[in-house]
């Protein structure tokens, strides 16, 4: 039976270093090639090993497919590419080719530049890991090879989100990445169609939560800025660069036009100048309202955000400061945090998820007491907030993206185990599909019932549609007589004819014959005649089409009846019964019903 | 002799009356058809390849046919039909036979044999399709021949299992549009139709699962054609249309949503059960459910469809209806409240949102798993989603769904209110317009929370001035419930004041109304607002500052039904009350208070009404104008109705309007006044410039009366006219006595209706020469009697107000010489009839020059009833000027020249711009013009 197999390499009943392989249609695929946040050791890339051993990655991956430049997505790519080894094509969007060496520099150079790590890829590397990217248009199908097929859907979530449909002959699985179906301030919700994929491997960072309308989300953060902000304290709002950060800068920069306030909004980091950029070219993938103003005004010019300078962080007076890493776990908005964190006056709003491990999550459980780096301790006396920015699908938007794709299977990936769990229930018992949710290295399988295509003649199914009925009702399924030819690896259908002739075979008819014996009594001869009138009444119920012949035969269809008298026993009269193999069911049914029918027949008369 | 010369000028009246109703040229085209048909017929003869054929047959059909010859042109494209071998020339001709047969005056029957004959040879799909479309062309032009119909109907059950999906389209749309729907009527045609036809929808219903998208929603929409034309759809296909509802397409889906829709308004009380569980509900219940469902749809066509259904569906039971705005919140597998239930509750313990407390929104109970349903069943949630849809198009749809069942329900109004105030924040404009337009609808029913009304309010700050304007009409309409509301919206309303000194108007209107809802709330707040002090005497504020005149209204208009409030007054505040009531009249109410001298003795409206009647009664008694003392009455009189209109605004309209009637007939009776004209003529030139410039008066006073006032009935307008045609007679006359060696030659200019009129229908003066004519005219004008006028219920003044430019600016409005300047313009309207073709702005420079300009559509928004905005801005530009000048802004009423019996005026005067004595000739001026200070520099160089 034909099967597909998914084993998560990262992401598996985790979140983060996500990437997970897809063996279809003997193709194998990966998706996403992710790091992890949480870990500062070989853990942080996924095992590689688990494909080979030793040598080039290359002969055992048809492709890879990133759906989206956050790190946890990308992260190890060069590593893979050009450390471990893959020359294949590697696919993403056209927003992620062009923002994903961005956070790939960055990245190294916090761990290389500021923590000394040796034995990590460098900026050739990355450049000549893009090199081998193959950028995706929404809705483009993209033949990978001849039989490998894949096409992108936009997920939300980013700019240049996707998700991806994945096909191999008519068997396909979907790869959702990271999506959102609310649309927010700057990207619209994630859309895909009616496609009935195998299995639809989707995120499940949320899945235990349903959260509340995006408007109660914005007011409550922006009321929560002003009030820190007329207060004369500072509101530290740590994202990553690209993303939240953006939909969030659009929020505060309307809200500063709107309310005419003066205090200072700060973006740090010139990684961000570089990614507005990107974020003001590719308006296309953005959200109605972005696309239809941009031509008055592109919105991710922003009037009232400046560039933060590292000095600005002891300046007095109140300010608004974006900073990355969204996590809080190194960089810049650690060190602004460290400033902040002993004035109660003061504010951070986490706008997302944080990783275990990280500070951001500690502090989010309520933490008042940090151990940092040297055995310094750090107390936490400014509020600390938590605004459900992260623009994952939550357990609703889920099940809304289930009920869009309908697919047969259900996969889970990058979501907590226990939450996973829950979830998986629902979807079980809300669509009745079976639902999965592997540990990294563990692999899932799914047997696919694959149709197999066949190449039907025209005039076979001609016929058949003038044969039967007005119209081919779709809803069933039809019997129809013919053909089938396997040959150079090909199924075609043809009519029997058609065969014998392709084949150079003669045709053989084959028919049954029966006797059936009377003896001649007036009785019988009464019998003879008034069955032959039933059945006669009965056939043309039928809808068959009798004739007499001169001879004093009758065909029925193919079925000939003749009645003789033997010449040794002229008492006994004789029916000769013939038919053809097609009309197999008709002759029988007639031979059986002058044979023993009659008795039966006689006695209800 | 002088019966040939009266012969003579009879014919010479004659010749020119008959000249503008030639038209030769129409008849010229008219030779030229028949011989087109022939020409076609040549045309198609010489082509040679189907690709030339269909060159001219596209030639041909850019040219209209006449009726008499759209048969003959018929038989010759179906002649080459039947020979034609290409299937794209063929379907040509059979869409020109179907675009010929909606000529007018032409009876399709005469052709319907031939179309259908040929049926029986085409074998061309895409031809039969376009043939089908043809007979739903002829069909729908002959609804009322039964035979016909049977016989197109009998045509398209035949095709209806044709392979090609068009034909079967057109089939099931001929089937919609034409297919029985009363079934009475089959019996009498039984000969004619074979019983399968007379139930077209069994028929159609079949093609609900046709294997082609196209035809299903082809089945659907014949269907709902069906429904329209008024047949009685089955219940029994309800369920086919629900199965329809999870199509693949959308198309099918959003062609089914309104056909559950359809069904849900046919059967609502009819009871269905729900699957996999014995329960039942009600049709419209569970249809409510299933298009709530859509609104969570992948396509945004869908979404858009099932939203606005949505709001047509106002039987659905409250447990349902309250169900859409239902959401659960999950944290963690804890329920966790909603932002607005905290809200609420905040409210509701008395203690103002810190939204400061950590995790004051933690989830706290934990949730029962299996008793979460993820997928929202039913109608859970569907505005939710709708109104944080993607596509504001869907949002918009939610918000008038909304809308309309929230005035159907009041308790569904109150929880709409939360979701409603949130939509205030959408990014798009027009999404946060509508639904402070919706929330005013419904404002009636609700009352506001002290949070909600701070949502509200924080968008007085928008620099839209559209969105700030409705919301201080929804502030009018406004209940809220404590003191600290009206302090908060008293508050960000002169906050909006000092930002935006322009919405002045508004906020006052906004506080007037604010002030009469709520009086007893304002009465707490009075020596706040007043800033009076029990001891000491506060210093008096400042009159002209538009704040305080705010606060001033919001407090007068409390004390209006809060009869102790005055107590609480100043002695300078009864002085700035005395000062306002007169000068702001319309916000400041009358109060009843010992320091408020009582002059407020207008009366009701009924005693002016009668007053009004008296008036005009009494000057019917005159009989004669010549009359002594009847001058003096109608002086009077005038002098009375002028006032009462403005003392009585309800009545002004009809006060003023007879008033300027009056005017007119003094007028015609100063000019005819008998010692005068006894007089030669040289003498009396004085007099003669006098009653010309009456003449003329009278002349655009009967166009102020006829145009500027709305609800005038029939009786009214021949009154008018009648008084025109008096004044047209007294120029008629003023001029033969003036001119009178010109007077033959200008007599045929001054050929009005009038004259001409007269000649016809009094024998007597067709004999007479010009100069006898003038005297008759002459004497019966000055005969003539007072015609009385009769009021019609309702006539109302149009007027118009310029709020901006104020005119009251002089730092003048520079701008180099030669370029244009941008003058805003703000304007109300009342009582303009289709402001957008009638009102113009006028531009007047001192140096005589004038423009005219016509605001766009856009331009004119209409908030009320009779009531319209006009927002524009015009553009000047002159050259230089030595110092700065004031020019003339004003509004032009326009009336349609099509109304008047232009054809001799107009030939005299130049069309457009007559700025002498700034009558514009076709425009009647309204509203007072305001001065602008601009200042053309001469450029630099």
């Amino acid at each position: 039976m034909p099967e597909i197999k998914v084993t998560p390499l990262g992401a598996g009943q985790d979140v983060g270093r996500s990437c997970i392989l897809v063996s279809i249609g003997g193709k194998n695929i990966m998706l996403d090639c992710g790091m992890h946040m949480g870990f500062n050791d070989d853990r942080r890339f996924p095992d590689f090993s688990y494909i080979t051993q030793q040598g080039r990655l290359t002969e055992f991956l048809d492709c890879v497919i990133i759906s989206h430049f956050h790190l946890d997505h990308c992260g190890a790519l060069p590593y893979m590419s050009e450390m471990v080894g893959y020359d294949g094509p590697i696919y993403m969007t056209h927003p992620t080719k062009a923002i994903c060496p961005i956070l790939l520099e960055d990245f190294r150079k916090i761990t290389v530049d500021k923590k000394g790590e040796t034995n990590f890829f460098t900026s050739q590397m990355i450049k000549d890991c893009m090199k081998k990217v193959v950028p995706l248009n929404l809705h483009q199908t993209v033949q990978v090879d001849d039989e490998l097929e894949i096409k992108a859907y936009y997920a939300g979530h980013v700019l240049g989100a996707a998700m991806v449909q994945i096909k191999v002959g008519s068997e396909s699985v979907v790869y959702t990445g990271d999506y959102n179906m609310t649309p927010d301030r700057h990207l619209g919700a994630a859309w895909i169609d009616k496609c009935r994929p195998d299995i639809l491997i989707s995120e499940s960072t949320y899945a235990t939560t349903i959260r509340d309308s995006k408007r109660c989300r914005e007011r409550d953060f922006l009321k929560k800025v002003h009030e820190t902000v007329e207060r004369g304290g500072k509101v530290l709002i740590p994202v990553f660069a690209l993303g939240r950060a953006q939909e969030l800068c659009i929020l505060l920069e309307t809200f500063w036009e709107r309310m005419n306030m003066k205090a200072p909004i700060y973006f740090s980091t010139g990684l961000t100048e570089k990614a507005n950029h990107y974020y003001k070219l590719f308006i296309t993938w953005t959200n109605q309202k972005i696309r239809k103003t941009f031509v008055q005004r592109n919105m991710f010019e922003f009037k009232h955000i400046k560039a933060f300078d590292r000095s600005y962080a002891d300046n007095p007076g109140p300010m608004v400061v974006f900073a990355t890493p969204g996590m809080l776990h190194a960089g810049q908005s650690l060190q602004i945090f460290k400033k902040w964190a002993g004035n109660e006056k003061n504010m951070i709003i986490m706008p997302g998820y944080c990783v275990q491990g990280t500070i951001g999550h500690k502090i989010l459980n309520g933490q008042k007491k940090l151990e940092m780096e040297n055995r310094q301790t750090l107390e936490v006396k400014l509020q600390v907030e938590y605004m459900s920015f992260s623009a994952h699908a939550d357990a609703k938007g889920i099940m809304q993206l289930i009920r869009m794709a309908e697919p047969r299977n259900m996969l889970l990936v990058h979501g907590e185990a226990k939450k996973m769990e829950f979830l998986k229930d629902k979807i079980e018992q809300e669509f009745t599909i079976n639902c999965f949710m592997p540990a990294n290295g563990e692999t899932t399988t799914v047997i696919t019932n694959p149709s197999v295509p066949v190449d039907i003649s025209l005039n076979l199914l001609k016929r058949e549609m003038a044969l039967g009925g007005p119209l081919p009702d779709p809803k069933k399924p039809r019997t129809m007589h013919g053909t089938l030819i396997m040959k150079d690896n090909s199924l075609r259908l043809v009519s029997p004819e058609q065969a014998l002739k392709e084949l150079g075979l003669n045709e053989h008819q084959l028919r049954f014959t029966c006797r059936v014996q009377y003896r001649k009594t007036e009785f019988t001869i009464f019998i003879v005649f008034s069955s032959s009138y039933l059945v006669k009444a009965w056939l043309v119920l039928k809808g068959y089409t009798i004739q007499h012949l001169p001879d004093g035969t009758v065909m029925v269809e193919s079925i000939v009846i003749k009645v003789s008298s033997s010449a040794e026993e002229p008492n006994t009269k004789v029916l000769l019964l013939s038919w053809s193999y097609q009309d197999e069911d008709l002759g029988s049914f007639l031979s059986t019903l002058l044979k023993k029918g009659l008795p039966s027949g006689l006695s209800s008369m | 002799m002088a019966a040939h010369l009266k012969k003579r000028v009879y014919e010479e009246f004659s010749k020119v009356v008959q000249l503008p109703q030639e038209e030769a040229p129409a008849k010229k085209l008219r030779l030229t058809k028949p011989s087109k048909s022939a020409a076609l017929h040549i045309d198609l003869c010489k082509a040679s390849n189907p690709t030339d054929a269909l060159q001219y047959l596209l030639h041909f059909a850019r040219s209209s046919v006449e009726a008499e010859s759209v048969e003959g042109v018929v038989r010759i494209l179906l002649e080459h039909y039947y020979k034609e071998q290409d299937n794209s020339v063929r379907l040509k001709i059979a869409s020109l036979i179907g675009l010929l047969s909606k000529t007018q005056n032409f009876n399709p029957e005469s052709i319907l044999d031939d179309t259908l004959n040929t049926f029986n040879t085409e074998k061309s799909h895409q031809v039969l399709a376009q043939l089908l479309d043809t007979l739903l062309v002829i069909g729908t032009q002959l609804p009322e021949s039964l035979i016909v119909r049977h016989r197109l109907i009998e045509v398209a059950y035949k095709h209806l299992s044709d392979t090609y999906f068009g034909v079967r389209n057109k089939c099931l749309q001929l089937l919609g549009c034409l297919g029985n729907v009363d079934t009475p009527l089959n019996k009498d045609g039984q000969g004619l139709v074979p019983a399968v036809i007379g139930d077209a929808q069994s028929l159609i219903s079949d093609y609900f699962a046709d294997q082609d998208p196209r035809v299903r929603t082809a089945a659907i929409k014949a269907m709902l054609q069906l429904h329209e034309r008024g047949l009685k759809i089955q219940q029994t296909i309800y369920d086919q249309a629900c199965q329809l509802l999870c199509d693949d397409y959308e198309q099918v889906r959003s062609a089914a949503v309104q056909m559950v829709w359809v069904l849900s308004q046919l059967y609502p009380e009819s009871i269905v059960p729900i699957p996999s569980s014995n329960e039942q509900v009600r049709l419209v219940d569970d249809s409510f459910g299933k298009i709530s469902h859509m609104v969570s749809d992948g396509s945004w066509v869908v979404r858009v469809q099932a939203a606005k259904t949505l709001g047509n569906m106002l039987q659905v039971s409250p447990h349902f209806l309250e169900q859409t705005l239902d959401k659960k919140l999950m944290s963690d597998l804890r329920r966790k409240r909603t932002a607005h239930e905290r809200a609420k509750e905040l409210y509701a313990s008395g203690e103002f949102s810190s939204g400061r407390k950590w995790a004051d929104d933690a989830p706290k109970e934990k949730v029962d798993t299996s008793a979460v349903n993820l997928i929202a069943s039913g109608a859970c949630g569907a505005f939710v989603h709708g109104l944080e849809d993607e596509m504001y198009e869907v949002r918009i749809a939610a918000v008038d769904a909304l809308s309309a069942l929230a005035q159907s329900s009041a308790s569904f109004a109150e929880k709409c209110l939360d979701f409603l105030v949130d939509m205030f924040n959408d990014e798009i404009e027009e999404v946060r317009l509508q639904s402070i337009h919706v929330l005013r609808q419904i404002s009636t029913n609700i009352t506001l929370r002290e949070d909600q009304l701070d949502t509200v309010l924080a968008v007085l700050e928008d620099s839209s001035r559209d969105i700030r304007e409705a919301l201080h009409e929804l502030l009018c309409f406004t209940n809220v419930s404590t003191k600290e509301c009206i302090q908060l919206a008293l508050l960000e309303l002169l906050k909006n004041l000092t930002k935006y000194p322009t919405d002045r108007n508004s906020v006052w209107k906004c506080l007037k109304f604010l002030g009469c809802r709520h009086p007893t709330l304002v009465l707490p707040l009075v020596p706040e607002l007043l800033s009076t002090h029990p001891y000491f005497h506060t210093p008096e504020p400042d009159m002209d500052d538009p704040a305080y005149i705010a606060v001033l209204v919001l407090v007068f208009n409390a004390a209006q039904s809060c009869p102790t409030m005055t107590a609480l007054f100043s002695d300078h505040t009864f002085r700035h009350y005395t000062y306002l009531r007169d000068s702001l009249s319309h916000l400041v109410p009358p109060l009843r208070a010992p320091g408020v001298s009582g002059i407020e003795g207008s009366g009701s409206v009924e005693s002016a009404q009668l007053f009004l009647q008296q008036s005009l009664s009494r000057i019917s008694t005159i009989h004669n104008l010549q009359d002594p003392g009847a001058q003096d009455l109608l002086n009077f009189t005038i002098r009375d109705l002028q006032r009462l209109g403005e003392l009585q605004t309800e009545l002004a309209g009809a006060a003023d309007f007879s008033a300027t009637y009056l005017r007119c007939q003094l007028l015609l009776t100063k000019a005819l006044q008998e010692k005068l004209w006894t007089m030669a003529v040289p003498l009396c030139l004085k007099h003669n410039a006098m009653a010309t410039a009456a003449a003329k008066q009278m002349l655009e006073e009967t166009y102020k009366l006829e145009f500027l006032y709305s609800g005038l009935e029939n009786r009214q307008v021949a009154t008018i006219h009648h008084v025109r045609l008096q004044a047209k007679a007294l120029q008629l006359v003023l001029t033969a006595r003036t001119r009178r060696g010109l007077f033959v030659v200008e007599l045929p200019h001054l050929q009005e209706s009038f004259v001409g009129k007269l000649l016809d229908l009094s024998p007597k003066l067709s004999a007479c020469k010009p100069g006898e004519l003038v005297k008759i005219l002459q004497t019966t004008l000055r005969q003539s009697g007072f015609l009385n006028l009769q009021l019609p219920k309702q006539v109302q003044r149009a007027s118009a107000t310029i709020i901006e430019p104020t005119g009251e600016s002089d730092n003048p409005l520079r701008f180099t010489s030669g370029l244009v300047v941008a003058l805003d313009i703000d304007a109300t309207l009342e009582h303009v009839q289709d402001p957008h073709n009638t009102v113009k702005v006028q531009v007047l420079y001192p140096d005589g020059q004038s423009h005219v300009i016509q605001p766009k559509p856009g331009d004119f928004r209409s908030p009320g009833p009779h009531r319209h905005r006009l927002i524009t801005q015009v553009y000047l530009s002159h050259s230089a000027w030595t110092e700065a000048c004031q020019i003339e802004v004003r509004l032009l009423l326009a009336y349609s020249s099509s109304r008047l019996c232009k054809a001799v005026w107009s030939d005299s005067s130049t069309e457009g711009l007559q700025p002498a004595e700034g009558a514009t000739e076709g425009t009647i001026p309204f509203g007072k013009p305001v001065k602008v200070f601009i200042m053309p520099k001469p450029a630099r160089r």
